[in-house]
């Protein structure tokens, strides 16, 4: 499976304000989120006079990417930042496990159920379906309705329990 | 023929691929059977125009003559496509689309896993990602198959008939042109060819558990999608696909 990447919060070549910054900008679909929570950032590079920012896409066809580069480059300006680009990066390749615990957390108080282990489904044909926790009333006694939902990172559930509707973040 | 083109060939059939496929499966959108499928269908088809996008920018990368995701995308005409046959047939009722994406997405599957081990690292990187979303496709596609093959008379009938109407534009999928020899042998691509049986195992066992039967493996194939032979479906999806970029070049949103 190899190592998991993670990224130093701060290194000593760039500020930590830029990162308090980058902490600021939400994700457009799910706004309690950070693109921080969400692993999205994966280093910083600041220069005297610039700063470059790389970015790696969840999935390959999100459009929420475009808007969230615009949203980094934006809040940066915004500081006094002039000379912004935004880098994306392919490799590795982008997986919830990135996805940090607060993050986690913040999802569930927002209705979302998150993804509940740590490596995407090992089964790619009849594997098993795995138990996933109502947001609301946390009963496991949940129900997949569809393994794609209102975004391209998210499934559709129905918890038994409650009766309640909810997405839940694949694990990818 | 030169690395560099024989490269740009093989990325864009790729692309093309996603492209063409993509496009087929958002048709499907607000004509989906039912609004849970309506949405299923057009996630796996972001997912496979997201794909196009990240191989159509890596493609004008590799040729260097500036050229965008947009300018593949929009600006060749349809002889220009090298996208494999299967993906430009029209989508048919839901089984026909069904069955295209158990061949497509199992196609998918194998050729991704092995183009994990590129010695490129751009294609190594592109396919451990694309690889995530297909599994979650291959999935999907292959528990309709079985929900409609082991379903009623009339799904299995109309199963069986898109497996069998599709079966012959399989080949295509695995096409190996001359060019692709050099990459072959310094580890960029794998040998298409040689993907094609386990391909068929993923496609028998599903088809096996749907209680359905497996068309002859020796049947007459489509082939040709390489050398840019087409169906004459293609040309009027390119000229849909293409219509509002044609009627406002250089428009911006």
């Amino acid at each position: 499976m190899g190592e998991i990447h993670h990224l130093p919060v701060a290194n000593k070549n760039t500020s930590g304000e830029i990162w308090e910054i980058l902490r600021s900008v939400v994700d457009p679909e799910i706004p309690v989120l950070t693109v921080v929570d969400m692993g999205i950032i994966r280093d910083v590079v600041q220069t005297p006079d610039a700063v470059e920012v790389s970015i790696t896409p969840t999935y390959s066809g999100c459009p929420a990417m475009e808007a969230i580069g615009t949203d980094i480059k934006t809040a940066l300006q915004q500081k006094g930042y002039s000379n912004v680009s935004i880098k994306s990066i392919l490799s590795p390749a982008w997986t919830t496990e990135w996805i940090t615990e607060e993050g986690k957390a913040k999802m569930q108080a927002y209705g979302i159920a998150p993804p509940e282990t740590e490596t995407a489904e090992k089964g790619v044909l009849f594997g098993k379906t795995k138990t996933v926790t109502c947001p609301r009333c946390k009963s496991q006694h949940t129900t997949m309705i569809s393994n794609f939902g209102s975004t391209a990172c998210k499934a559709l559930w129905k918890c038994e329990d409650c009766k309640e509707p909810f997405d839940y973040f694949k694990c990818i | 023929m030169s690395k560099q083109t024989a490269l740009l060939e093989f990325i864009v059939r790729h692309a093309d691929n996603n492209l063409i496929l993509g496009h087929r499966l958002s048709e499907w959108c607000s004509r989906g059977p039912f609004l849970e499928e309506d949405i299923a269908t057009t996630n796996i088809a972001l997912d496979n125009i997201g794909q196009a996008r990240l191989l159509y920018t890596y493609a004008g990368e590799v040729e260097g003559k500036a050229r965008t995701e947009d300018d593949f995308a929009y600006w060749r005409t349809h002889e220009q496509f090298t996208n494999a046959i299967i993906t430009e047939l029209p989508n048919g009722d839901f089984a026909v689309t069904t069955a295209r994406q158990l061949f497509f997405s199992a196609y998918a599957y194998v050729l991704n896993e092995a183009l994990q081990k590129s010695a490129d690292a751009t294609l190594a990187a592109y396919a451990t990602k694309a690889l995530k979303e297909t599994q979650y496709h291959l999935r999907h596609c292959s528990e309709w198959v079985v929900r409609l093959g082991d379903g009623t008379e009339e799904s299995k009938r109309r199963m069986q008939s898109a497996i069998d109407e599709l079966w012959p534009y399989t080949n295509d999928l695995f096409a190996v042109t001359s060019n692709d020899k050099t990459l072959i042998e310094d580890g960029t691509i794998p040998d298409l060819k040689s993907l094609k049986g386990k391909w068929t195992e993923i496609v028998t066992e599903v088809i096996t558990r749907a209680t359905l039967i497996m068309p002859d493996l020796n049947a007459f194939q489509h082939e040709g999608s390489r050398v840019g032979k087409h169906t004459e479906h293609l040309s009027y999806l390119i000229g849909e696909m293409q219509s509002v970029t044609r009627a406002y070049p250089g428009a911006k949103w």
